[in-house]
């Protein structure tokens, strides 16, 4: 009955569930948003490697943000978050329950601090301000509810572990869309070009017309860079993080890790990550920050842990992720349960029909 | 620059490494994962204050009252490294007692010269210890006749030479008072100098708390000594001022003070432009500078090679500066060969002679003039990068040819038909005569080469495609264009063609029947050309001779080709080696990571501590020893004492780290080298809203000013006129592009990025102005008004001046007008003007002052309008913030142009 529980929530190893016998250890990301520098390389080397087009040059006006959100055409995104110093506090006060709950605990006596004159630099203050940085990706998820409802079988569950949708068997139905409880997949929208500039190495969907005023400050000419889009593929089709299922297969770091400078975004086997995440938010408490927490390993969560694990200092809702996301399938034994007892109920009743008959 | 990795505490000033620097920025990561504490002080919140333990917002231009405070702060609280300060800097060294102070002049040292606007030097000289310098500045103590005049020092921007150690002196012969008590002493000097810097100074002039400037007092202190070290990093926050190279003067008082320097986790980083600006001064493409940081020659000073030789290195001075003869002679014999011999000096005369200052806006004035006739652009774009983007632009359109070689169609090839004095009407393009050819470059992937980063560090790069359709690379297009022109006067007999003619132009083709990169760098290297082991390699500088046996086309270089090994492309993962590793590129000098290291060890030799051991000396190897290539005389004892008057790198005892200033030591005082002070003192901004509160002398009384009508300034301080732009801009860049745009506005990755010039204000002046964020505004300064979408955000902090509210506008200056690019937008570089250091010509940049306001800004000639309307408000003439003396009219250059 486990088993066949664990195929619908909870732990367990997906890649072995999908039947491969030829198995790598479960790979995954682990990105670490306290050292993150916000330099958006992960943005940039996940399009330059999966050939992912430009998805509009509009100014979004959330601070140093103009990507928006995951999407068909954007598979990585950096997120930006200025906080003032109450909302750090929340975000402290947030973490101090969150470990109280169990998490790994925050040091008790602070450290003897290394200035003296009223003046210390190793408790950290609350600052007035700060500014959060978060690259966020496809969560890999343990139960992937994508994969789940997948009617052509697209997406599918590589040895890694990780769910990548066949571009050539897609049909577009996008009931995907529909079922990730973290809004990352995403049908491609837009015409289907073809590259006519030998030196762009740049694609375009939205970007080539232009929007809103176009009479003098950004993209003002709009025919002229359209001629050197790239090609655009895939469009009307369901496109997500691969996790780079083709550098993997030749034993390569996927893009956006390889490029990460400061090494926010690690990858590796998935045990080895979730370690690490473990140790790293230990060491953040015991250095005094408390808002440090992990997104994606507990295993009992709503989608079965994700492949990709976050350190982050804040809720998840500050970062655009959902606080308690869950697997739509994660239901089934649950409605199934309740249907199967609906049906016995109405099998005795009927039955009771029969006997009463009887009488 | 993993070096970094080691410091105990790291103080970014100046710079916003995160964003500009992203790779390098590992390695503060890596020193805040073990521990490290960051401090970012900057007048904005950046992406690197948020990756930091603390920000710290400062006033741009106010720099050195800060870094001031911190040297008062070191000496008061005698928190300095006493037995380093008293063996390896100047502290000790008495100055001659002719020097007078800013403290005693009002903001003006000795020697200021109000007809040419300019010091002479000579009282700033050591006191020498033959007793005749005090009495008779002609001879060694001060000697005038060694002294160039600032005026003319500034004219060829001397203070580049320095890219590779201090000036020559004239001797070292100094005389030294090791209780640090004679008043002459430069320890004395520098107390009385900084006795105003106070905290509450700082709270005045930078807008930074008391609270705050002793948290970043403390830090800096407690981390460092001889257990722990700090490093300080900066860039072009702290060099694009009118003061700008004494900026960093001071945080090298600073770091001398708490003996920082030589050290691992020490040191001042400099973090120079991408991908190869190092390696474009140590191979200049200056006007003023050859290779190796030779000086070029000037007319009247240096017309004999005599002449030049005893002004590049004079063999009585300690270091290796004292050779200079060699590398000279070695760079004449790799550029003429065989044609260069004893007898004709070594073909010195075939150098050009510099006549004047020949630098970037020189030479736009020049073009406006009419003066100049042809321009080459390389992988530069003037119309949006350069200071003063009119100017620029309208001097292009003077010229008759102008040649760009780049990636793409940038503004500067295209201003003639679609830039904004197109629009405004100024120009039409049927009025310019320009002819403009468009040559397309070839990327770093498409040819091979070496970068030079920062760290002086040269790493090679692989060709991995061939360069599409007719894109060329530099070396394709010089060789071939050196090539055509020696073709052209083969049959001349004309003298002046002879420099050409006689030119080693012989490198030899790859497979590609392209010239060959590594025979360039193997040039660079030098070589043997007699004995037995002519043509071979030479492998070390130390190896150059002045009797034309050697050739070497940048003794700097020297090594990088040893063995015929091509060192810059080494490439062992560092994993497989430890953290200095040597063993990946190459680093000039002598692959040595950290100058001046001896400084790592004590007197005696030994380490100052376990925990920050890198060189020693090892009894009984008879050698220095350690993680990195010893930056001395590799079996010199620290007990050496050399002969009184002893020249040359003979000439350094044994326990003399700074082996490549003339006396050995890290100098607290400048003595020699620096043209606006031997000390750096706090001057305000060519334009500021506020007053120097330290003298009555406003900005660097030194500084290069061009009084002229297309170059206005708003009135500063309490001067009439000085609310007309009250607000103080700088400009920087952003991570998603690159400078001018040329390699990321045009590559739709990067442009979606980033897509709209915007500017960053904060609540408080959003507010005052009625700015909205996502709306759009208009800035105004004394020479252009621009439009950008405004960015509200409490990243950016008004700052208390005396009372009074200083609101900072921030521009990222990526984006200009014209119609090729994936995303263009007005300049931000347009409302600067043109004022510059005078050590080194670089532009004031990163402090202006402007007003702004919400909506967008006119076009046409109602924008002409605008720009005249504040300029007639403010009451702004040619006059205007040109007076290089303050209150002394008569002190104005005068007016030309314009």
């Amino acid at each position: 009955m486990g088993f066949w529980r664990n195929q619908l929530s909870g732990p367990t190893d997906p890649a072995a569930d999908a039947a491969w016998d030829r198995r790598e250890p479960r790979k995954g990301f682990f990105t670490d948003t306290s050292i993150c520098i916000g330099c958006k390389a992960c943005e940039v080397a996940c399009k330059e490697w999966n050939h992912v087009p430009e998805d509009g040059l509009d100014l979004l006006n959330q601070s140093y943000d103009n990507t928006g959100a995951l999407g068909a055409s954007t598979w990585r995104h950096v997120a930006f978050v200025e906080q003032s110093s109450e909302r750090i506090e929340q975000a402290r006060e947030s973490g101090r329950r969150l470990v109280q709950l169990g998490m790994p605990s925050v040091r008790t006596a602070p450290e003897p601090p290394l200035m003296g004159g009223g003046v210390t630099t190793t408790d950290p203050a609350v600052p007035d301000l700060r500014w959060l940085m978060a690259s966020d990706v496809c969560k890999h998820c343990t139960h992937a509810a994508c994969l789940d409802v997948c009617p052509t079988g697209s997406l599918f569950r590589t040895e890694f572990g990780t769910v990548v949708v066949q571009d050539d068997v897609c049909n577009g139905c996008g009931y995907c869309v529909a079922a990730c409880p973290f809004g990352v997949i995403e049908r491609r929208s837009g015409h289907e070009g073809h590259e006519k500039g030998a030196r762009s190495h740049g694609i375009s969907i939205k970007g080539s017309g232009g929007s809103g005023d176009t009479s003098r400050g950004s993209h003002q000419n709009p025919p002229s860079h359209a001629e050197t889009n790239g090609e655009v593929k895939n469009v009307g089709i369901a496109q997500k993080c691969t996790l780079c299922y083709d550098r993997l297969g030749a034993g390569q770091t996927p893009a956006c890790a390889q490029a990460c400078p400061t090494t926010s975004i690690k990858f590796g086997d998935l045990d080895e990550m979730r370690a690490t995440a473990r140790a790293r938010v230990a060491e953040l408490h015991e250095l005094g920050y408390p808002e440090a927490r992990l997104y994606g390993v507990d295993e009992h969560d709503g989608v079965g842990g994700t492949g990709s694990t976050f350190l982050l200092l804040d809720e998840p809702e500050v970062y655009g992720l959902p606080p308690d996301p869950r697997v739509t399938t994660a239901d089934l034994p649950d409605m199934f349960r309740k249907a199967g007892y609906a049906g016995l109920t109405m099998l005795g009743l009927a039955a009771a029909a029969f006997v009463g008959r009887r009488r | 620059m993993q070096d970094l990795s080691n410091a105990d505490c790291i103080v970014i000033q100046g710079s916003n490494m995160a964003e500009c620097h992203p790779v390098a920025y590992q390695w503060v990561t890596e020193a805040r994962l073990k521990g490290a504490k960051v401090i970012h002080i900057d007048p904005r919140f950046t992406r690197t204050s948020a990756t930091a333990d603390k920000h710290i917002p400062i006033r741009a231009g106010s720099d050195v009252v800060l870094l001031g405070a911190l040297i008062k702060f070191i000496l008061d609280n005698e928190l300095y490294f006493k037995e380093y300060v008293v063996a390896y800097t100047n502290a000790a060294t008495l100055v001659n007692e002719d020097f007078q102070d800013t403290e005693d002049l009002d903001g003006l040292f000795s020697g200021y010269d109000d007809e040419l606007g300019s010091y002479a030097p000579d009282t700033w000289a050591y006191a020498s210890s033959d007793g005749e310098g005090d009495e008779s500045p002609g001879t060694i103590g001060g000697p005038a006749a060694g002294h160039e005049h600032g005026q003319s020092q500034s004219e060829r921007s001397a203070g580049d030479q320095h890219g590779s150690g201090g000036p020559a002196l004239e001797h070292a012969r100094v005389l030294r008072d090791e209780t640090l008590q004679d008043p002459n002493t430069v320890f004395q000097i520098l107390k009385r100098h900084y006795a105003r810097y106070t905290p509450e100074m700082v709270a005045d002039t930078c807008g930074i708390n008391v609270d705050d400037f002793n948290y970043l007092a403390k830090a800096v202190t407690e981390n460092s000594g001889r257990e722990r070290t700090t490093a300080f990093v900066y860039a072009v926050g702290w060099t694009q001022h009118t003061l700008g190279a004494q900026f960093i003067r001071t945080a090298a008082i600073v770091q001398l003070l708490l003996g920082n320097m030589g050290r691992p986790g020490g040191g001042i980083m400099a973090l120079r432009g991408h991908a190869s600006i190092q390696g474009s001064t140590d191979i200049p493409t200056l006007y003023n500078i050859l290779p190796g940081y030779l000086a070029m020659p000037v007319a009247g000073l240096h017309d004999t090679w005599e002449d030049y030789v005893g002004a590049i290195g004079n063999k009585e001075q300690k270091g290796f500066w004292a050779n200079a003869d060699t590398y000279a002679v070695s760079l004449l014999k790799a550029w003429w060969g065989k044609a260069a011999t004893a007898e004709n000096d070594w073909r010195f005369d075939y150098l050009p002679r510099l006549s004047g200052a020949h630098g970037t806006y020189q030479t736009t004035m020049a073009m406006l003039d009419g003066e100049v006739e042809g321009y080459f652009l390389l992988g530069q774009n003037p119309a949006v990068g350069s200071a003063h983007g009119r100017m620029q632009r309208q001097a292009m359109a003077k010229l008759k040819w102008l040649v760009v070689r780049d990636f793409n169609m940038i503004e500067s090839a295209t201003f003639w038909k679609d830039g904004p004095e197109i629009a405004s009407g100024e120009l039409t393009t049927e009025g310019i005569e320009t002819e403009v050819f468009f040559l397309p470059a070839a990327a770093h992937t498409e040819k091979s080469g070496s970068f030079t980063q920062t760290q002086r560090m040269l790493q090679w790069h692989h060709q991995a495609v061939q360069p599409p359709g007719d894109c060329q690379s530099e070396l394709q297009f010089f060789f071939e264009l050196g090539r055509r022109v020696r073709e052209l006067l083969a049959d001349s007999t004309d003298e002046r063609d002879r420099p050409l003619l006689d030119l080693t132009w012989d490198y030899p083709a790859d497979e590609n029947g392209d010239p060959d990169a590594e025979a360039v760098l193997a040039e660079i290297n030098g070589r043997h050309l007699t004995g037995d082991k002519a043509g071979q390699p030479l492998s070390a500088y130390t190896e150059m001779k002045a009797d034309g046996s050697t050739d070497g086309g940048c003794w700097i270089y020297t090594g990088v080709y040893a063995d015929g090994v091509n060192h810059a492309a080494d490439r062992k993962p560092g994993q497989e080696q430890d953290l200095t590793a040597l063993e990946w590129g190459w680093a000039w000098p002598a692959n040595r990571r950290i100058l001046y290291n001896r400084a790592s060890a004590d007197p005696e030799g030994k380490p100052w501590s376990e925990r920050k051991k890198y060189i020693w000396w090892d009894e009984e190897q008879g050698r220095w020893t350690g993680h990195d290539v010893p930056d001395f005389v590799p079996d010199k004892a620290p007990s050496y004492r050399p002969e009184p008057g002893t020249g040359g790198a003979a000439g350094l005892a044994g326990d003399d780290p700074f082996v490549m200033q003339a006396d050995g030591k890290g100098w607290l005082f400048a003595p020699k080298g620096m043209l606006d002070g031997p000390l750096p003192t706090h001057y305000e901004p060519q334009e500021s809203p506020v007053r120097n509160p330290l003298y009555a002398q406003q900005s660097n009384p030194a500084r290069k000013v061009f009084p002229r009508k297309d170059n206005l300034w708003s009135p500063s301080g309490d001067e009439p006129g000085a609310d007309v732009y009250p607000f103080v801009f700088t400009t920087y860049r952003l991570t998603e592009h690159h400078t001018a745009g040329g390699m990321s506005r045009w590559l739709p990755y990067l442009s979606e990025l980033q897509p709209e010039f915007f500017c960053e204000v904060s609540p408080e002046l959003a507010a005052e102005r009625g700015l909205e964020n996502g709306g759009w505004a208009t800035i105004v300064s004394g020479r252009a008004a621009i439009e950008a979408r405004v960015m509200v955000t409490e990243r950016m902090t008004p700052l208390v001046i005396r009372g009074r509210t200083i609101h900072q506008v921030g521009l990222p200056y990526h984006w200009g007008v014209g119609g090729n690019a994936v995303v263009s937008g007005d300049a931000a570089n347009d409302l600067l003007g043109v004022a510059l250091d005078p050590n080194v010509q670089i532009q004031e940049s990163k402090a202006g002052s402007c007003d702004i306001v919400p909506g967008r800004r006119p076009t046409g000639e109602a924008l002409l309008r605008l720009v005249a309307e504040y300029q007639s408000r403010a009451g702004s003439t040619v006059m205007t913030g040109n007076e290089l003396r303050t209150g002394h009219p008569e002190s104005t250059p005068d007016t030309r142009g314009g």
